[in-house]
């Protein structure tokens, strides 16, 4: 199996503060990794340093490397905006701009400077109907973005992202504002998409990362504890710690 | 890291293992009363080890409805689920034991009004010797016992050593007499049934390993 993006001891600190500790990861192309662990053990943290979106935070400081195929995003030469482009990512809240359906998805390949209305309508079209979207808006793709469900939103979020040509999309709790139902329509397309692209989620629903994700990663206080097949992870963990975590028995 | 969530999974899961340990008690009585019956020439016993049956099988649904409402509505995983898809597994086995007591209570109706061909000795040996790795498989599976577990496989070839030599013994009777063929064919049975009733015992071995260490080990 290919590996899309690794890790080699990636550290980050938050000013004195050791939030990613040492993490070391092999993460395979078009396949669902979920990183599962704690509030406050850096899961978070860890995905934003897997597109330099962690640099952002002011105080933030990365050592280590995160390597996109060959190359180690943190090089010299690289340009972070690009990065950004290849490794996408969708958020907690779904973040639609205020503006039509359409701007929304079209805003950043024009920005990427894929000029032409027709190949813009294309891309736009595509990438709703990637986000399984397309049949719920296509007959109001000018109406503001906002009068969207929350779920739609989120998808609208995941359009946008795939607008862009991504190689690889980092989810941070992608389902954690939505219903049940949203949820679920969610994790169908996650399904869909892991044929085309690289996906990181990082979820604080234990069955969620059950059942969408093929590998898992159990993170603590900074530090990679145990990283396997997703069943394996569920069914026998290897390390006290992960068994105490999925079982729910940590107090 | 303290062991003190999920205070109803918890409550759930220790509910199940008494279920199942009471399912093995009665299992284990069941064979025990049926092997006494066929030894004392006692019909009533017989008539009761097949009424009771009905009793084993109530519980085995019972625990098996328990373990479908834990995995809905509980989501357990881990050793946690390992725990519950060995109880599915071990229902079936003692369910299968209590079978195997009714066969032989059967057979001890069957026989009832003649002298048996020979004088029982190795039969009951097997059955105590077969009981007890049923026993001994349930408390390993209480006390999550895994080299209590482990040791069912030395046990279980001592019945299978002895089920041959009464098999062949038997044998050597039905040549001599034609006329005792079927009621030495019946004990042939019975030798048989107590030589899986110890095969059943080293399954749930197995489990009980599986729960403990989430690895799938060969005892027998």
């Amino acid at each position: 199996m290919k590996i899309k993006l690794q890790t080699k001891k990636l550290n980050v600190w938050y000013g004195g503060i050791h939030v990613v500790r040492d993490f070391t990861i092999k993460i395979p192309e078009k396949r669902i990794t979920a990183v599962i662990g704690p509030s406050g053990c850096g899961k978070s943290t860890f995905l934003k340093a897997l597109n330099r979106m962690v640099e952002l935070v002011p105080g933030a400081r990365v050592s280590g490397k995160v390597i996109l195929d060959v190359k180690n995003i943190y090089g010299k030469d690289v340009d972070e905006t690009e990065i950004r482009w290849k490794i996408g990512m969708v958020f907690q809240k779904p973040n639609p701009f205020p503006k039509s359906i359409y701007e929304n998805v079209a805003y950043g390949p024009r920005i990427h400077g894929m000029a032409g209305k027709e190949k813009l309508r294309r891309i736009v079209e595509e990438s709703l109907r990637k986000a399984a979207l397309w049949e719920e808006v296509k007959d109001r793709l000018n109406v503001s973005a906002l009068e969207l469900s929350g779920g739609q939103q989120q998808r609208l979020c995941i359009a946008r992202t795939l607008a862009v040509n991504p190689e690889v999309i980092l989810m941070d709790e992608p389902c954690s504002a939505l219903d049940p139902i949203a949820t679920t329509k969610i994790e169908d397309l996650l399904f869909e998409l892991k044929k085309n692209y690289t996906i990181v989620i990082v979820t604080h629903n234990l069955q969620q990362a059950a059942r969408v994700s093929d590998y898992t990663a159990f993170m603590y206080m900074g530090e990679l504890i145990e990283y396997g097949r997703t069943e394996e992870i569920f069914e026998r963990p290897k390390n006290k710690k992960t068994q105490d975590y999925v079982m729910g028995r940590f107090g | 890291m303290k062991l003190k969530t999920r205070k109803r999974l918890y409550e759930e899961l220790e509910d199940l293992k008494s279920k199942t340990m009471k399912m093995g008690s009665l299992v284990a009585a069941a064979v025990e009363e049926a092997v006494e019956s066929l030894v004392r020439r006692n019909v009533r016993l017989a008539k009761k080890v097949i009424k009771e049956d009905d009793k084993i099988d109530n519980l085995e649904l019972e625990i098996e409805n328990k373990c479908m409402h834990i995995i809905a509505l509980q989501q357990p995983v881990a050793k946690d689920l390992r725990l519950i898809g060995s109880c599915f597994k071990i229902i079936t086995d003692l369910e299968r034991v209590g079978d195997r007591a009714v066969d032989i209570a059967s057979l001890t109706i069957e026989f009832a009004g003649r002298p048996l061909v020979k004088p029982l000795v190795d039969i009951p040996r097997m059955a105590e010797l077969a009981v007890g790795m049923l026993r001994d498989s349930m408390r390993a599976f209480k006390e999550e016992d895994s080299l209590l577990a482990q040791g069912l496989g030395e046990r279980d070839d001592e019945v299978d050593r002895l089920a041959h030599q009464v098999t062949r013994e038997l044998f050597s009777y039905l040549i001599e007499d034609p006329k005792k063929i079927s009621d030495a064919v019946r004990l042939i049975l019975v030798a048989s049934f107590l030589e899986r009733i110890a095969d059943h015992a080293t399954n749930i071995g197995e489990r009980v390993i599986y729960v403990e260490k989430g690895k799938r080990v060969k005892i027998n």
